[in-house]
């Protein structure tokens, strides 16, 4: 990967980090002085980042496309004997692509944030930490070494961590917080053994000089680095088994959610796996775990999709399930690679917008966020259900909506894999496509259609231009952003320079139009079982008691049950049991030791009489004992 | 000439660790020193023997006599042991140590003494001079320093440090007066106004006894001198301080319409006073 | 040979000296009864080897034992003074 030293509106893209954090140091240092301005300042950051961002954008469209990747040398980080860190952005296709996903999504977030915050006496609080995330996140994807990535990948997990539990007086909130961040720290310890075995492996952290070294090392250190990084990607992108975080982190505000929780932070795991392409492409089985975990997930996102009756949990089972379908594509190798991307750029539009759509309905009933309490919301909310109905389209993949063209592709690549485990990842993302589309369509129908179960007080109304605009241009890209990333294979041809050419498979284990047919009549089927289920039928006001998979799916399937008497518990007793030991083992021992040689000592100490002439006697005893020695050994 | 040698040190040797008094054990180690320097002798050391002669029983043993002397020659020693065991185990050491150093010795395979007489064949001191200063010449330097440092350690150990200036002899005889002690010099014993002993006590011009007037060291033992004036006229010391007291008052009887003080300033102390009592 | 015997009981003699009796003084004349004894045993050696140097060394303990004496009796003049005793029980402070 040859890379120049970036020039023109590129060598500025440090900016984009520098914006940011400057930004948010201001509101934070700044405290309540900023409240006036603070969301202002806060959301022209993002914005000229993003102008920064397309500057850069079309300065690398003028490039030919093997010279595309530049980097930016900072400085020197850490230089300690044979270890340096060179401080350096890298500018490719691929960092290009999430910048101008975060700086633009982010934006439109940030400018919706100044509504949906309005109430909120924190809103220059909230403000900072989203543009402490922005800059965070820019730092994870525009690192040229794993270990500034790693600063950045800390950086958005300490973001994450503060706007969940932003409303920290709720109890909920402070509790799942705290629950992502442990749970993070599990991913993140991954990731650092991973950057340490990098290190001690082949002395370098820096991407160019890893996928060099990577190619002359051992199978067993390639996938021991591979699995270690899936454990990283794991955390941050609630992959199982890490995956529980994620529903409760649904208590920070829904602008987080949408931002954070569905268009960037969780997807860094994707980035992860796909920026570290070269280390996974020379272990086969790393990938293929990869893949499993993406199956994996999706399924159990979508299941647990399903039985949510709070708005946006549905909706955070359903990013878990989306994320799942990108590492899927992430372990397809290459020719999954730039169809994750894929994936993941129109997923943010479209979760975002339904985030935000979700957020608009909350805003207007009063916070609210069980769906059998709304109902029949299409009248009174218009914008607010045409874009979310986009979203809806989007991402059940309905053509041409951009959710069609990424996840059919990943359908497709996973039935290419051939063998048994190329049908059984196929039938797992075409299955996950079914679900999708029945949790959706119970989603919208129960929210929007249907009798109004509104409690007493609620008054819906519409939300402010503010908040509608964001939502607008965010269906906009729900609509467009697939067709166009596809057309004529642009964007893996865009890609192909980072991720490598994916080829055409000459194999197709299912003719694409075939399958194609059969994924959208998978999906319709989907959407019919929830429409026979919840648009004919009266919503209960109260949830019925369902059957065993229901309540197994309302409890993340027993995810936290899991993790608890798995992990948890065993901790704990193994805690108690180290404290017994270590209370009566180990200072039992020691203290033993310690009072034997004490008593003894004190015994001994009165030996020392002070009297002469018992030191006396002792010597003379002494010249005696030496005499009969001398005497014996003669003998 | 052994046994004689053997059968008196080891007894003064002995003697010397069962003594109650400093001064005897110094005087007991002096026999054992002289002793051993006949031993010495007969053994072809006679330079050794001199030496022994006057550097230890001359020298070291005055100095040893002169700290008794400071120290308080009326100092006994309490022979009763203070440490538990400290003499059982002191002597089942001592037992055991000789046992095994006889043991040792008999078990040794020791030459027939082959005698002096090659060595000494230019005399002893000029055989051993020949050896201190060549083969023993380097020691016998280091033995020099070795005595200086110990003349110096002697110094200083010996030396006080005076912490406050000197005092005039305006502060001494202030002193001396404000103690509201007897401020005059001590009266003189009654030596020659009555006996030539030091222990007979002076009298005082009203014919008492003063008690200032003897050594509190001599005075306070009157259980040894006791037989010790038998030349008096009384029985024992205090009779004949009875004696000296009834002549003295019958001396003074026709004088007693002289004035006091007129008596004090022609005797100008008890010691006159006593003359006095003695006319 | 019985020379070196009386040596031996002569310096048994000295040590329970040393061990028993309190007064400094003593202890030190003990002492120096040991070192006799010990110069005793170089003396008849020394006509035992045929040669004078038994003597020689026996003439550098004696004195040694003269430099040994003048510090020692320095010594508890020190502490007679300072403590008005001579017996080297009350010189115990530095026990336990």
């Amino acid at each position: 990967m040859h890379a120049t030293q970036a020039e023109g509106v590129q060598s500025l893209v440090w900016l984009l980090i520098a914006l940011p954090l400057a930004s948010a140091a201001v509101l934070l240092v700044g405290g309540r002085r900023t409240d006036k301005w603070g969301h202002l300042l806060g959301c022209a950051t993002p914005l000229a980042g993003f102008g920064i961002g397309v500057a850069a954008f079309v300065q690398m469209l003028g490039y030919p496309a093997e010279e595309r990747a530049r980097t930016l040398h900072l400085y020197e980080w850490i230089a300690v004997g044979g270890f340096n860190v060179d401080v350096g952005l890298l500018l490719d296709p691929l960092s290009v692509s999430f910048v101008l996903l975060i700086t633009g999504v982010g934006s439109l977030i940030h400018i919706y944030s100044i509504g949906y915050m309005s109430h909120d006496t924190d809103r220059r609080r909230f403000f900072a930490y989203l543009n402490l995330f922005i800059a965070a996140m820019l730092l994870l994807v525009l690192a040229d070494n794993y270990l500034a990535l790693y600063v950045g990948w800390e950086g958005v997990g300490l973001a994450s961590y503060l706007l969940i539990g932003f409303w920290q007086f709720k109890p909920s909130a402070a509790v799942a917080a705290k629950k992502a961040f442990v749970v993070n720290r599990v991913g993140d310890f991954g990731l650092s053994v991973a950057i340490m075995v990098m290190f001690g492996a082949f002395g370098v952290v820096s991407f160019t000089g890893v996928f060099g070294a990577v190619e002359g090392a051992s199978k067993g250190l390639v996938t021991a680095v591979g699995l270690l990084l899936l454990l990283g990607a794991c955390g941050k992108s609630a992959q199982l088994p890490l995956q529980t975080w994620l529903l409760d982190a649904m208590e920070g505000p829904t602008p987080v959610s949408a931002l954070i929780h569905a268009a960037t932070m969780v997807t860094a795991g994707v980035y992860l796996i796909v920026r570290s392409g070269p280390i996974f492409d020379l272990s086969p089985d790393a990938r293929l775990v990869v893949a499993i975990v993406g199956a994996a997930t999706l399924l159990v996102g979508a299941i647990i999709g399903c039985a949510k009756d709070d708005i946006k949990k549905g909706l955070a089972g359903s990013t878990m399930s989306q994320i799942g379908y990108m590492i899927l594509a992430a372990g397809l190798g290459p020719v999954g690679y730039a169809f994750a991307i894929m994936h993941l750029l129109t997923h943010g539009f479209f979760k975002a917008g339904l985030f935000l759509g979700a957020g608009s309905v909350m805003h207007a009933m009063n916070d609210e966020v069980d769906m059998r309490r709304y109902g029949g919301l299409y009248r009174v909310m218009p914008w607010t259900f045409v874009t979310f109905g986009f979203g809806y389209l989007a991402i059940i993949g309905i053509p041409p909506f951009s959710g069609f063209f990424s996840k059919d592709k990943i359908i497709e690549t996973a039935f290419n894999k051939g063998g048994t485990s190329g049908w059984i990842l196929g039938a797992c993302a075409l299955l996950g496509a079914g679900i999708t589309a029945y949790y959706m369509t119970r989603m919208v129908l129960m929210t929007f259609f249907g009798e109004r179960r509104w409690s007493d007080d609620a008054h819906p109304h519409e939300s402010p231009p503010v908040m509608v605009g964001p939502m607008v241009l965010l269906a906009l890209g729900s609509i467009f952003a697939g067709l166009l990333l596809t057309l004529g294979g642009r964007f893996q041809d865009f890609l192909a320079p980072v991720v490598g050419e994916s080829p055409e498979h000459g194999v197709h284990a299912i003719s694409p139009v075939v399958l194609t047919l059969i994924t959208l009549l998978v999906v319709i089927g989907g959407g019919i079982a929830a429409y026979v289920q919840y648009g004919r039928r009266t919503v209960p006001v109260v949830a019925p008691a369902g059957s065993f998979a229901t309540v197994a799916a309302r409890k993340d399937l027993y995810g936290d049950a899991i993790n608890e008497s798995l992990i948890m518990r065993p901790g704990q007793w193994l805690t108690r049991l180290t404290v017994f030991f270590d209370s009566r083992g180990v200072d039992g021992l020691v203290n033993t030791v310690a009072a034997t040689i004490g008593g003894t000592s004190g015994r001994v100490r009165r030996l020392q009489t002070g009297f002469v002439r018992s030191y006396a006697l002792s010597m003379f005893f002494g010249a005696a004992l030496v005499i009969g020695a001398l005497l014996l050994v003669r003998l | 000439m052994f046994w004689v040698i053997a059968v008196v040190s080891v007894p003064a040797a002995l003697g010397m660790i069962f003594a109650r008094k400093a001064v005897y054990c110094a005087l007991l180690l002096a026999v054992v020193m002289l002793s051993l320097a006949t031993a010495y002798a007969v053994l072809e050391a006679p330079f050794l023997a001199f030496v022994q002669v006057i550097v230890y029983t001359g020298a070291v043993l005055m100095l040893f006599l002169f700290v008794i002397m400071l120290v308080g020659v009326s100092s006994t020693d309490s022979l009763v042991e203070t440490i538990r065991g400290q003499r059982l185990w002191a002597g089942i050491a001592g037992l055991g140590f000789i046992v095994l150093l006889i043991l040792g010795l008999g078990q040794a395979t020791l030459p027939a003494a082959r005698g002096l007489a090659g060595a000494n064949r230019d005399g002893n001191v000029q055989g051993l001079a020949a050896l201190v200063f060549t083969k023993y010449v380097f020691a016998f330097e280091v033995t020099s320093a070795l005595l200086i440092t110990a003349a110096l350690g002697a110094m200083v150990l010996a030396h006080r440090e005076r912490t406050s200036p000197k005092p005039t002899q305006k502060e001494l005889s202030r002193r001396r007066f404000e103690s509201g002690r007897h401020p005059a010099p001590l009266p003189g014993p009654g030596t020659y106004a009555r006996h030539n002993a030091v222990d007979m006590p002076a009298l005082l011009p009203d014919g008492s006894v003063s008690e200032l007037s003897v050594n509190p060291v001599i005075g306070g033992r009157p259980e040894l001198n006791r037989s010790l004036h038998t030349d008096l006229e009384g029985e024992t010391e205090r009779d004949a301080v009875a004696d000296d007291v009834a002549a003295v008052r019958a001396a003074t009887v026709r004088g007693e319409a002289e004035p006091r003080p007129g008596t004090d300033a022609r005797s100008g102390g008890p010691s006159g006073a006593k003359e006095d009592g003695r006319k | 040979m019985n020379y070196v015997i009386l040596s031996a009981i002569l310096f048994t003699i000295g040590a329970l000296g040393v061990l028993i009796r309190r007064n400094a003084i003593v202890v030190f004349m003990c002492v120096e009864l040991m070192l006799n004894a010990a110069n005793l045993a170089f003396v008849s050696f020394a006509r035992m080897s045929g040669n004078l140097d038994g003597q020689v060394i026996a003439f550098f303990v004696m004195v040694v034992a003269a430099a040994e004496v003048v510090v020692g009796l320095a010594i508890i003049m020190t502490i007679f003074r300072s403590r008005r005793s001579s017996s080297v029980d009350d010189a115990n402070l530095l026990k336990y």
